[in-house]
């Protein structure tokens, strides 16, 4: 284990690059994630029409004028799906952010200090892990009541043990190790040790793990409010978009296409924490022909 | 092992706790939720009601109460449809038993010979096209595929039911087990059999799209971990046929691990379930806990996440022991 902390400080950012070239689905992610970031942001620039303007003619299939059709209220379907990108991606990126600080922060107290410390909020960890995401989710969402905030609140409390128990074992496994032991004899402050040494070694599983939990998180939260437990109507939101368009399945694009979006982020995401992994563990690696 | 087991009733304890304290801090007037508007007028309806759930006792009583009341059986009533939770739930889980099973059956064939082909044609075109193919399954809602699924299996070509799990008006047939495909078995009604299998197809399929792409990941990676041990080179040289080599030598030592994620797997498939049970209109406890959900129905949505963390750690008991029994390497502390 040691072995693996002291390769991946190794890599340099210039290491990583080079290895990005060697990953194509890393870089299709990136493309794919930047663009929908770029949407997100200009999103009243791109979108033709208001998310919630109902003027035109219900139900009607794509046309010209409307690339995705419009919904049962005539709604251009278009405007709402780069609109929806507003809701899901910012929140997603908070909210893993959240669960990783705060998970980060009690599985490096844990794997620090050990000993009663570290069973308390472990098990409390494993208390979460007993239960399905959803389920919890669905408890949180109900118990806090229905709203986008909740279910990201509920995907937080969801989130973070995975990141306590990763940090924990790297900060064990990375404390154990020669370089922060003889740090330690050399009078260094645990807090400087904890900094210096064991943070730099823990980045690369943490982002890892953020990025194929934003994928998470988004299909979670895409969930959610296709349960009717996360953003309410009439606002845009890819997965309340896609629960309007069950009820109305003949109208295909109704549902179709902010699938699509929630489809085309996650993947993006996906991609790029995979490629990520194959690069901090390359034992089971995909690698591309030239590279062998 | 003992240490194992003892871990595992602490966590079983805990979800009791959680659950207990779900329950607690809902703010609702649980005499007048469940007994429903007229008795709640009535002081000593109320009084037994408190008495029976010992509302009027502090709280680490309540929870004594509790855990006595779990060991019998009563979890409580639900305010939607004032049955029993227990007696709900008995009629809701074997709906979603079944489909799950069926998922994870379809699941777990094909996710393992797509990763044990992806093993051997490691880094060739046909490798690189699965993992695009895996990671894609894992990135699309399961609600959006069981839209499309539908749109086309049901509305376009009408190959499949919509929805339910036989055809309206279709007698169920009588309750052993609660599947319809092996109790319509065990009456001998072999239409109502191939009916129920109908119904069962699409959802399942759907289901099965996540963790296809999930066990295809893992026994990829479980097989490239043993593929290059000598005694597969050994067996290879000895001229035995590929096909024995794979089976006998590779599968046999990938497939512990790739058995370790059998509690993702149905964590996995839950959490389809939920998802997808209101779009096929079945009647599971996806759809229950929904509505529970919907309309703060404590003691339901209580019910249904302490049976579903129950199975969830029992299930990844059992993997751990299974772990053990299969890989003699590993002992249980």
């Amino acid at each position: 284990m040691s072995a693996f902390a002291i390769r991946v400080r190794g890599y340099s950012g210039r290491n990583i690059l080079v290895s990005a070239r060697h990953q194509p689905l890393a870089a299709i992610g990136v493309v794919i994630a930047v663009t929908w970031i770029v949407v997100a942001i200009f999103a009243p620039l791109i979108a033709p029409y208001g998310p919630l303007a109902q003027n035109f003619t219900a139900s009607q299939a794509p046309t010209l004028h409307h690339p995705f059709g419009t919904d049962e209220l005539g709604r251009d379907v278009f405007s709402r799906v780069i609109y929806g990108s507003r809701v899901s991606i910012p929140i997603a990126l908070v909210l893993v952010a959240c669960a990783a600080m705060i998970g980060g922060l009690i599985g490096a107290i844990s794997g620090y200090f050990r000993g009663v410390t570290d069973g308390v909020l472990m098990r409390s960890a494993d208390l979460v892990f007993a239960f399905p995401p959803i389920i919890l989710a669905m408890v949180v969402a109900a118990v806090l009541g229905r709203g986008l905030t909740n279910a990201a609140l509920a995907i937080v409390i969801v989130a973070w043990p995975s990141y306590a128990r990763v940090v924990r074992g790297l900060v064990l496994s990375v404390g154990e190790s020669e370089y922060v032991q003889s740090a330690r004899l050399l009078g260094a402050p645990a807090r400087v040790a904890l900094f210096r040494d064991v943070l730099p070694n823990v980045a690369g599983s943490v982002l890892v793990l953020m990025t194929l939990d934003l994928a998470t998180a988004i299909l979670l939260l895409s969930g959610l409010s296709f349960l009717g437990l996360g953003a309410q109507p009439p606002q845009a939101e890819w997965g309340s978009m896609v629960a309007d368009g069950t009820q109305y399945f003949q109208w295909w694009w109704m549902g179709t296409f902010p699938g699509l979006a929630i489809f085309t982020v996650v993947l993006a995401f996906n991609f790029i924490g995979d490629s990520l992994r194959d690069i901090f563990d390359p034992r089971t690696a995909w690698r591309t022909q030239d590279e062998q | 092992m003992l240490r194992r087991l003892a871990a595992f009733v602490l966590l079983a304890l805990g979800i009791t706790v959680v659950v207990f304290a779900l329950t607690e801090i809902v703010p609702s007037n649980a005499a007048a939720t469940a007994l429903g508007e007229q008795a709640a007028g009535d002081p000593a309806a109320v009084a037994a009601f408190n008495e029976h759930y010992g509302l009027d006792k502090p709280l680490p009583v309540r929870y004594l109460i509790y855990l006595d009341h779990l060991l019998h059986g009563d979890l409580g009533q639900s305010s939607v449809t004032h049955n029993a939770v227990s007696h709900d739930l008995g009629q809701f889980i074997p709906a979603t038993a079944e489909l799950a099973i069926f998922s994870i059956i379809i699941a777990s064939f094909v996710g393992v010979a797509f990763g044990v082909y992806s093993a051997l044609r490691r880094n060739r075109p046909s490798d690189h096209a699965l993992r695009v193919t895996s990671l894609a399954g894992i990135s699309m809602p399961t609600f959006w595929i069981a839209l499309i699924a539908l749109y086309v299996g049901f509305y376009r070509l009408g190959w499949f039911p919509g929805a339910e799990r036989l055809d309206p008006g279709t007698v169920p047939p009588p309750t052993v087990t609660g599947f319809y495909t092996i109790d319509s078995l065990l009456a001998g009604n072999w239409g109502l059999f191939t009916q129920s299998v109908h119904h069962l197809l699409l959802p399942a399929l759907v289901l099965a799209a996540f963790n296809v792409s999930l066990l295809t990941r893992y026994t990829r990676s479980a097989v490239l971990e043993v593929i290059g041990n000598d005694y597969v080179r050994a067996a290879r040289a000895k001229g035995l046929p590929e096909r024995i080599v794979v089976v006998r030598y590779i599968l046999r030592a990938a497939l512990p691990s790739v058995v370790t994620v059998l509690g993702l797997v149905f964590a996995n498939v839950l959490t389809g379930a939920v998802l997808i049970e209101k779009i096929f209109s079945w009647p599971g406890i996806g759809q229950y806990a929904y509505t529970a959900a919907v309309n703060l129905d404590v003691p339901a949505i209580a019910g249904v996440s302490l049976f579903v963390a129950a199975v969830y750690i029992t299930i990844n008991l059992i993997v751990d022991i299974l772990y053990g029994i299969i890989d003699p390497r590993i002992r249980i502390t």
